[in-house]
């Protein structure tokens, strides 16, 4: 059996001010064992070399279909799992690199909001300690102070101060999302990554979440890293917005750029398939054909190529596009802008 | 503790369980009956282009802590050959009509004490909320299907794809061969756009995509040809992209086999692509139903209003997005006024009176709000 090897070609890249996180092809791969030895038989590429910087007081929506990766991009750049290849600069700052000592001071500036508030929370704990766990931890605020600091954070989540001493199976999906919310906003973070956090949700506490982090992202000066497969969501919460499928970033750039000029095929079909609550618009829709291939055996060549309708043979089926840079920070992969 | 928080004491109860059980079994007595005369069971459409009338329609659960009124006296019709789309938050009773309908309500807690569902069948009329359980059997799934929201966990993953649709068949057609049988369900399979029939028919669902799992109830739910599919949620678990071909495959089919579609979504954009009726609930009653161009051009209800405010939509700015204050009352002590009036923007004076009944606005267009009862003309 042919030895796998993991190829980890990139440049390091220079650390601008303006970008509170800077990510160079970065890649995650996660092992596929078999046999007796348990040995690698081969590689889910989760993330295969995504590049994207984020400016300090902005957020980025990362959209895709389920499995596309955007999950794992999240976490790994939290250091929540290891990267395989590629570079995470937090402020400047090589995240996979420090120690165990810095990294724990580095975990208050970086949180993460999960998807499901149903099983993201202890239901051995009350609100107060769930929220104050890592605060006392971390020795943010002095003792005679925490308590008045947990009410500030749950008063500015929208939580009444009375909650302080329920459980969360006493509370409403949309009131856990704010509990998780807390949770993350006590230590003081620079930056957030939300992954998913109103897909579990109805259509109106929706609205009362994106609401809320709207409003504490302008208090607390926050960077999100917004993760979500509901492009009207993203399309109302984002700056700029990448586009994630089979683990490759294949488009990025600014919010009303992607909407009004989308250049990656498969950009164009996901966002005509958004339904508009409009029954009088109708609309040309580009439906995709087949299901995303597997992560452990992608196509050859562009990983689109087998549900491209613009698909050039020869070309799209055998390299690799390289990302290009369509003016204004806006980049695509895709052959199709070649010149 | 404070009475209304939903904590009772354990003797309290018990008496409620006590009286549930008796109530329930009753009940249960009555669908159970083996020989029944069918004159209490058919009735007589009162509009023959329907296919499905919904008479205040009451479907309570008896649990413990008191009774959940989860459908309170929900009243609209799917005509013919068009789609119905039913939308509202999690919790409004959208489900629980539609399982109304199938008879599939979990029993005994679960029970339709009030109104009636006439379906158009195909030799006779039938009032589904006092059919037995024996007439129920042979209507389900032969004349109204349905398509659940999850295809993950409502396919057997025992079972070979082929063999679970050809149950289908076996039950409400014993007179096929099992050549036929194959025959028919490959024919399905391809109906719903499974390119690779044969190979589908042998495996078992853990080896299908969410999409293809979903292609596959939509196949099961069409194998006898029903007049009335019920759609729970269909794409619900699935991505835009595959939620557009599910989309795209339904409508089409809708035109090829000339059937019913009553479509049940909290999604206000599937809606607007699929149906031509909407039907809006909220807290166990219909607050608005309509056309879907009166609904979504001409929105009266303060509900209807604040759902479609506070989704946002692409290509459309807004800073902030509208948010319905509160939340929904507690079902086992519903106020005896407005259930909405709590988290109303609008309220005028009368709102505190009883529950207000439906205004005609159009011949299409009915809404269950205080403030259209001058313009209404109805009292």
């Amino acid at each position: 059996m042919a030895k796998i090897t993991i190829e980890n070609d990139f440049t390091p890249i220079v650390h601008d001010d303006k970008n509170i996180l800077e990510v160079n092809k970065l890649k995650k791969y996660f092992p596929i064992k078999d046999g007796l030895f348990q040995s690698t038989v081969g590689y889910v590429r989760a993330v295969d070399g995504i590049t994207f910087n984020i400016e300090r007081g902005t957020t980025m929506g990362l959209v895709g279909e389920s499995g596309c990766g955007k999950s794992t991009a999240g976490r790994t750049i939290l250091r929540l799992l290891e990267k395989t290849g590629g570079q995470v600069l937090f402020n400047g700052k090589e995240v996979h690199d420090l120690d165990k000592k810095e990294m724990k001071e580095l975990r208050t500036k970086m949180q993460i909001i999960f998807q499901d508030p149903y099983s993201s929370l202890s239901p051995r704990l009350p609100i107060h300690e769930i929220i104050g766990e890592a605060v006392r931890e971390h020795n943010l605020v002095p003792k005679n102070e925490y308590n008045e600091y947990i009410d500030t954070i749950m008063h500015n989540c929208g939580l009444q101060p009375y909650h302080k001493d329920r459980y969360p199976h006493e509370f409403s999906g949309g009131q856990r999302q704010r509990i998780c919310i807390a949770r993350a906003l006590a230590l003081n973070p620079q930056f957030v990554v939300c992954d998913e956090p109103v897909s579990a949700l109805d259509v109106s506490i929706q609205a009362q979440i994106i609401n809320l982090l709207k409003d504490l992202q302008s208090k607390y000066h926050l960077t999100y890293l917004f993760i979500s497969h509901d492009l009207s969501v993203v399309e109302h919460i984002s700056d700029t917005i990448g586009v994630m499928y089979l683990g490759d970033l294949v488009e990025f750039g600014k919010k009303e750029d992607i909407f009004a000029n989308p250049l990656h095929p498969y950009t164009q079909a996901l966002f005509s398939a958004i339904p508009i609550p409009d029954p009088t618009v109708k609309m040309n829709r580009v439906i995709l054909e087949g299901n995303i291939p597997s992560p452990a055996n992608p196509p050859k060549g562009c990983k689109f190529h087998t549900r491209c309708k613009y698909c050039k043979k020869g070309v799209c089926d055998v390299e690799r596009p390289h990302m290009k840079d369509m003016g204004d920070g806006h980049t695509v992969v895709c052959h199709l802008y070649d010149k | 503790m404070a009475k209304g928080d939903g904590y009772i004491s354990a003797k309290e109860s018990r008496r409620i369980s006590r009286e549930n059980r008796k109530i329930t079994s009753q009940m249960e007595k009555i669908k159970n009956r083996k020989h029944v005369d069918p004159s209490e069971y058919e009735t007589k459409m009162k509009n023959p282009d329907n296919i499905l009338e919904i008479d205040n329609l009451h479907t309570f659960f008896f649990t413990d802590i008191g009774t959940v009124k989860s459908v309170n006296g929900v009243s609209f019709d799917v005509p013919k050959g068009k789609t119905v789309g039913v939308v509202g938050e999690s919790g409004c009773g959208k489900s629980v009509t539609s399982l109304s309908i199938m008879q599939l309500v979990q029993r005994p807690q679960g029970q339709i004490v009030e109104g009636s569902i006439r379906f158009a069948g195909e030799q006779r009329c039938i009032d589904i909320a006092k059919a037995t359980t024996s007439v129920m059997q042979e209507i389900r799934g032969k004349e109204i299907s349905m398509i659940f929201q999850e295809p993950m966990t409502s396919l057997n993953p025992v079972f070979r794809i082929g063999m679970q649709l050809n149950e289908v068949l076996e039950l409400h057609h014993p007179e096929m061969t099992k050549e036929q049988m194959k025959a028919r369900t490959l024919e399905m399979l391809e109906l719903v756009g499974i390119a690779n029939s044969e190979g589908v028919y042998k495996m078992y669902p853990h080896e299908l995509s969410g999409g293809m799992r979903q292609r596959v109830m939509i196949a099961m739910a069409l194998c006898c040809d029903p007049s009335l599919i019920i759609a729970d949620e269909p794409t619900t678990a699935l991505d835009v992209t595959i939620q557009a071909q599910i989309l795209d495959l339904l409508r089409g089919l809708k035109n090829k086999i000339n059937s019913s579609i009553m479509l049940i979504t909290h999604d206000l954009g599937v809606i607007a692509e699929m149906a031509d009726y909407v039907v809006v609930m909220y807290a166990g009653k219909v607050v608005e139903k309509g056309t879907a161009e009166e609904i979504f051009a001409n929105p009266m209800h303060p509900y209807t209003l604040g759902l479609l405010a506070s989704k946002p939509v692409v290509n459309k700015k807004v800073d902030r997005l509208y948010s319905i204050p509160g939340k929904v009352p507690n079902p086992v002590n519903m106020p005896d006024y407005c259930y909405f009036k709590d988290r109303c923007e609008m309220c005028v004076e009368k709102c505190s009176g009883q529950y207000p009944e439906m205004v005609k606005v159009s011949d299409t267009h009915y809404v269950s709000c205080y403030r259209y009862y001058d313009e209404g003309g109805v009292k």
